[in-house]
């Protein structure tokens, strides 16, 4: 019960039929391995080891401003947040521990030291520890990402690894592919429904081809999975997860112990707005009519029908 | 030899539209570089449609088919390819940032320790190297890539180039690969078609696309009506997808599709700035909206203020007098 060391302070104000209440709530709070543990299960506990790849990133709602110079973006007025699809890969490999009766969510991040406060999150979401490879003041790209990433995913053995289907700042659906490549694990995305199997070796995806199509694929452990927005809403932080987050540990690695030399095989040279496009014409009238003209526009201005 | 090896897509065992694109773009880029052409078609009956590369310029191509590559896994795909990259070695591989396209080249770029630049609509040879602009943070801006490495690859984003036939009865000589299943490592167990002919957001002309304003599911039908009649892909906005209203496969925006269409009709979409940088290379925006304030406004060439379940039946049935339907 050591996990829960508010329960003493708080049973002790509980009486009568609300004990009871409180009870069953607290035993809702055990862990897996507290259950096995209580109701004598023997042998190794059966841990799912998840290593989940995040990037921290603008909100989508930034309105992005170039340097400058054209050499990068503005970073002075960004807010900055868990890559979307990323939260997804949280939230599905938060659901595969609970559904596989216990195991580990490691947060694997590559970037810049305010990158903490988006694993932060994540371990306040549930999450049990991160690992954060610092990138100051080194250039990288997608492939020496991958590199790192992969580096780490193999030291770590994790026995799957989830990400977001793209991040949305580079929008590189470059990484985890890259990932998966450098360690020849397979891969699947874009993915929006997780099951794992029976035996824990193989795991069941749906993944949306596009034009309506689904694939329901199996894809042999140890994998990786790309996820795409689905049903499932990532899950909020709790306050008690949020506080718990502040003590879980974030290890810390130096990019450059990871490169071993290795560069960066792209640059981004210029950067631009792309052409404001201007308000066109505002169609008035009776519905018929602006319908009519509409149509009208569309076949004999534009073109386009 | 340094050469240009497009990765090309089929459909009913005809060349996509994009693959047609990419092949054109391919044969130019090869030009200023003085180099071949190659090109490659994966999966059933696919040496018919690597045929079809020859109108395009492309004199050879390989068709990889048989039980190794029979339904598509990005897995599968990448390592039937990578025998044939390793013979021809080219200098630059292009395919389409189509769902194949963004699933493999990350896979062959690792491989090789090639740099990639993904989903680009300009793509240019420099210093006798690739060079790229692609658009960042879903198109609110467009970076130029240069390449560091060697062999270099991208993927070019659907619509972006013209397509231009060389000789229209002009075959490629095509070289058939069988690829064996042994070692699949992910495995298709089920294709469930949900809605029926709909062509995927990021490649269609046309998309009409509905928001949070359609109300309900049902609701959603006038714009499929419309849809239906233009020939076009149904999208939604965020607000409509997070309502219940329709499916995230008819997502626009960030979290959802980048979609570059000829035309994109928004109907009861007021814009958020991730919805209009997901359709804002569309080549013509309409916007019906009921307030005359909404952001779609502003990068509308042609907009109507008033209420799409008024406007949008009496727009089909305009529209289907013009076609003659």
């Amino acid at each position: 019960m050591n996990e829960h060391p508010a329960l003493p302070v708080r049973m002790k104000g509980v009486r009568g039929e609300g004990a009871t209440k409180w009870r069953v709530k607290v035993r809702l709070c055990w862990t897996a391995k507290q259950i096995r543990r209580i109701c004598g299960v023997n042998g190794p506990p059966d841990i799912m080891k998840i290593g989940v790849l995040l990037k921290q990133t603008p909100d989508t709602e930034t309105k992005i401003k170039i340097k400058s110079d054209a050499t990068g973006i503005d970073e002075s007025d960004i807010k900055w947040v868990i890559n979307p699809f990323d939260e997804y890969a949280v939230e599905e490999a938060l659901r595969l521990k609970e559904a596989s009766g216990g195991g580990e969510v490691v947060i694997v991040t590559a970037g810049v030291k305010r990158s903490v406060d988006s694993m932060r999150q994540a371990l306040a979401m549930g999450a049990d520890r991160g690992i954060r490879i610092d990138t100051e003041g080194v250039s990288v790209d997608n492939y020496t990402t991958a590199l790192m990433l992969s580096k780490v995913v193999s030291q770590e053995n994790f026995e799957v690894v989830f990400a977001g289907k793209q991040a949305v700042d580079d929008d590189g659906v470059h990484v985890a592919h890259g990932v998966s490549a450098e360690l020849d694990w397979p891969c699947v995305w874009p993915i929006e429904h997780i099951e794992l199997g029976a035996d824990k070796k193989l795991v069941k995806v749906t993944r949306p081809v596009g034009g309506g199509v689904k694939e329901i694929l199996e894809m042999q452990l140890p994998g990786i999975i790309c996820c795409d927005k689905g049903e499932n809403a990532p899950r909020y932080a709790s306050l008690p997860g949020i506080m718990k987050a502040k003590s879980k540990p974030i290890a810390e690695l130096k990019a450059a112990d990871l490169l071993g030399g290795a560069t960066p095989l792209v640059q981004f040279t210029h950067f631009a707005l792309p052409p404001e496009r201007k308000a066109g014409k505002i169609l008035k009238g009776e519905p018929e009519q602006v319908c009519a003209e509409l149509v009208k526009l569309l076949h004999e201005e534009a073109k386009v029908i | 030899m340094p050469g240009i090896l497009i990765l090309a897509e089929k459909e009913d065992g005809k060349l996509k539209k994009y693959s047609r694109e990419l092949a054109s773009k391919a044969v130019a880029l090869a030009k200023s570089l003085n180099a071949p052409v190659y090109g490659v078609v994966i999966g059933n009956q696919a040496s018919a449609a690597a045929e079809e590369l020859g109108a395009f310029g492309v004199q050879e191509a390989t068709a990889i088919e048989g039980p190794g590559v029979q339904s598509y896994t990005g897995d599968g795909y990448a390592k039937a390819l990578l025998p044939l990259i390793q013979e021809l070695k080219p200098q630059i591989i292009l395919a389409s940032a189509s769902g194949m396209g963004k699933d493999i080249l990350p896979r062959l770029a690792m491989k090789l320790k090639a740099g990639l630049a993904t989903d680009c609509v300009e793509l240019s040879i420099e210093n006798g190297k690739l060079k790229a602009k692609r658009p960042i943070f879903s198109g609110k801006v467009f970076v130029d890539v240069t390449f560091l490495s060697d062999v270099q690859l991208a993927t070019a984003r659907p619509n972006s180039f013209a397509v231009t036939v060389v000789d229209a009865e002009k075959k490629a000589a095509v070289k058939t690969i069988q690829s064996a299943s042994e070692g699949a490592r992910v495995v298709v167990k089920e294709v469930k078609e949900a809605e029926k002919g709909m062509k995927d957001l990021t490649e269609a002309d046309i998309v009409v696309a509905g928001g949070r304003a359609l109300g309900s599911s049902e609701n959603f039908k006038i714009i499929r009506d419309l849809a239906d009649t233009l020939g076009a892909t149904v999208g939604a906005s965020r607000a409509a997808v997070d309502a219940g209203y329709i499916s995230h496969d008819h997502q626009v925006g960030q979290t959802g599709k980048t979609v570059n269409p000829k035309l994109y009709i928004a109907c009861g979409i007021s814009g958020a700035i991730q919805h209009l940088t997901g359709m804002q290379s569309s080549k013509v925006i309409v916007a019906i909206n009921k307030d005359p304030e909404a952001p779609i406004f502003s990068k509308a060439d042609y907009g109507i203020v008033g209420d799409l379940f008024v406007l949008l039946p009496i727009l089909t049935t305009k529209i289907k007098e013009l076609l003659g339907k």
